[in-house]
């Protein structure tokens, strides 16, 4: 990813309309997404780019992942932790 | 230097609830209009808005508007305008209506009616006992409203520019305002978007606090940009908190946790809301319990090593309880806090959440000035703005209603205004991109500046330690010093990545430059206001039989007004006379 797509991610991770996912998506990018492997990136984009109301339950655990691709990322999502404001 | 510009019959800045409602208003009636959004409109923090939408519809009960009324006036603490409250409470149920017929998936009761579920300060019978008004699509209402609505502007065609950030509004010598200038974040050019109408519906500013339940977007661009117009903005010392926003992350607890049974500790693991409130204890309403917390942490009785933080308590309720009662509340407190509330209670603190002030209007949305005077072309809707139905103090459903009201009226002014105005725009004035491109151009070339990460966070603790909850007069004084200290270095921010497309620490900078707007505003009215009212509470404001909750009808029933230029304070009366009906008449609130 390049610096204007790595960007724009960072914008809509961290520009959510919930502050549950702002400070989750927003940590997960600086410090694990770089290690993920390309198509990891591309899940976890593909991710990001989902309404709060259908990705926050995931998160959250509240409601099951179907796709297993998807799965492994919010597995990595939810064990995330966030303690301060970013 | 000239920028490209583009002509529309209106520009709406925030695609939110208010700035969707408004472009339908627009749109339907044949006007040329675009909304700009830093998101995509279904990402605006309206989604996180779960309680519902207040209407006296009477599905469940029998209700009136005039009872609604009665309900916001009161809640204001008597310093909303009485009638923009008439007319939000009158135009609740037809605002509602409509948005069904919209296609919003309202809950229903067995007869297909909305259902209507009760909520806190919303009372039958001019507070006699509480009603069902609050009509709510599951715990989506805010996301279901913003879906309906978006749809319904895509059927009317309007024209959305996303990821685009409104940088300054243009305003001639006359001081009419003709458009805005904005940023897209994809390419990094800067536009003119020169319009007879521009509607602002930015949302709030809560990130000015260190712990606030508001997601990142909410920055107070409108206000930032009204500010440096000239324009003052109005009871920006008045910000609700809800008591429970985990500690640190500000991620919102849910009172419903409370209503299962959760209960407050001190670092004693005392229940310290049976001192505060002996009958609803840790369901007293939410200033006094956020009070009493902010009490127990500043007298000591705080918790972890810094006490500052109290708990909340559920490890006495069975797993299986909260799991099937409070869904999710277990993720949410091993996610932000690393505690899991089965084995140990969830460090809280009071968290900003809303803020009641914003840039003044009449409840015709249109922007007006000290003297009562309209500023031409200018209108703003919801969060951002002060009609002002919440006054000192917000009840919960009535800034969902807020928005569709009054986003609903912006538009319809706009489009009875231009209809009494020439065909063609007003000329833009001479060099009208100036300021906004020397400000661009600052930003390029500072060096030696200051980090905005960190001189954020150093407004955000300032606002948080001096401005918070409870105010006491020797705080907010050293705030004043602290924050206009900070202002000097967000003068001369500075930023590393120079690039042109998606430059997203460009954009924070820009965005910084909002929010210290809005924390000079608010820390500068707090200070000055020598009262307690509604959400502002003062220590040296107490509850005396003179005045009783603090607060101070003779001097203080007025509404602050906060100028950019030398940090004027001017006052203007509260509109005490509605539009068709008596006034109702200053009381101590007590619930």
């Amino acid at each position: 990813m390049d610096h204007d797509d790595l960007n724009r991610l960072q914008w809509r991770c961290t520009r959510r309309a919930l502050l549950e996912l702002d400070l989750i998506l927003g940590k997960f990018l600086a410090e694990e997404f770089p290690a993920l492997d390309e198509d990891d990136k591309r899940v976890f984009a593909e991710l990001a780019d989902m309404e709060d109301h259908d990705l926050w339950p995931l998160v959250n655990g509240t409601e099951a992942c179907d796709d297993a691709r998807q799965g492994r990322i919010v597995a990595m999502l939810r064990k995330s932790g966030v303690r301060q404001p970013l | 230097m000239s920028i490209p510009v583009r002509k529309y019959d209106a520009v709406i800045v925030g695609a939110g609830g208010a700035g969707l409602r408004a472009a339908i208003q627009l749109s339907e009636a044949g006007l040329k209009t675009a909304v700009l959004s830093k998101v995509f409109p279904t990402r605006s923090h309206t989604v996180a808005a779960q309680g519902g939408v207040s209407a006296s519809l009477g599905n469940s009960e029998e209700d009136h508007w005039h009872w609604h009324m009665y309900d916001t006036v009161k809640g204001s603490d008597w310093l909303g305008d009485q009638d923009a409250i008439e007319f939000m409470c009158r135009k609740a149920p037809e605002v509602v209506v409509e948005l069904e017929h919209f296609g919003m998936p309202f809950d229903r009761t067995d007869e297909g009616k909305i259902y209507q579920r009760p909520f806190g300060g919303h009372m039958s019978n001019f507070g006699e006992k509480p009603v069902r008004r609050a009509c709510a699509a599951a715990d989506r209402t805010g996301h279901a409203m913003l879906h309906a609505l978006y749809q319904r502007n895509v059927r009317a065609q309007t024209q959305f520019f996303v990821e685009w950030m409104a940088l300054d509004l243009i305003r001639d010598e006359e001081g009419q305002v003709l458009g805005v200038i904005a940023l897209e974040m994809e390419t990094g050019e800067v536009v003119a978007f020169h319009a007879k109408a521009t509607i602002f519906a930015t949302g709030g500013a809560g990130r000015i606090f260190y712990s606030s339940t508001n997601a990142f977007i909410n920055t107070g661009d409108g206000l930032g940009m009204a500010a440096r117009a000239g324009i003052p903005l109005e009871d920006m010392e008045f910000w609700q908190f809800h008591p429970t926003g985990v500690a640190g992350a500000g991620v919102l607890i849910t009172e419903g946790v409370r209503g299962e049974g959760g209960i407050l500790r001190n670092d004693k693991g005392e229940r310290f809301m049976e001192r505060y409130a002996p009958n609803a204890k840790d369901l007293a309403s939410r200033d006094v319990v956020s009070r009493a917390m902010v009490t127990e942490i500043n007298e000591g009785r705080g918790c972890g090593p810094n006490k500052d933080f109290v708990t909340l308590d559920i490890t006495h309720l069975p797993p299986e309880t909260i799991m099937k009662r409070l869904p999710g509340i277990r993720e949410i407190s091993i996610q932000f806090a690393g505690i899991d509330p089965i084995k140990a209670p969830i460090p809280v603190v009071p968290t900003c959440h809303y803020q009641m002030g914003g840039i003044p209007t009449n409840y015709k949305g249109q922007v007006v000035l000290e003297d009562g005077a309209t500023v031409a072309g200018f209108y703003a809707a919801g969060e951002c703005a002060c009609a002002s139905v919440h006054g000192a103090n917000r009840l919960g459903t009535n800034s969902l209603l807020d928005l569709l009201v009054f986003g609903k009226s912006s538009g319809d002014t706009v489009i009875e205004d231009l209809a009494s105005m020439p065909k063609a725009h007003k000329e833009l004035p001479a060099g009208f991109a100036d300021r906004t491109l020397a400000r661009l151009g600052r930003l390029e070339s500072q060096k030696d500046g200051a980090d905005v990460h960190e001189t954020r966070l150093a407004m955000q603790r300032t606002m948080q330690n001096h401005c918070g909850v409870f105010r006491f007069k020797d705080k907010l004084e050293e705030g004043v010093r602290k924050i206009l200290d900070i202002e000097k270095q967000a003068a001369q921010t500075q930023i590393k990545d120079k690039s042109k497309v998606w430059n997203t620490a460009r954009v924070e900078a820009l965005e910084f430059d909002n929010l210290i707007e809005v924390a000079k505003a608010t820390m500068i009215c707090a200070e000055a206001r020598k009262e307690s009212r509604g959400a502002h509470v003062r220590d040296d404001a107490p509850d005396t039989p003179e005045f009783p909750n603090g607060r101070d009808d003779k001097e203080w029933l007025k509404h602050s007004l906060w100028y950019r230029d030398g940090n004027k304070l001017s006052y203007k009366p509260v509109t005490l006379k509605p539009l068709s009906v008596e006034t109702i008449a200053l009381k101590t609130r007590s619930y």
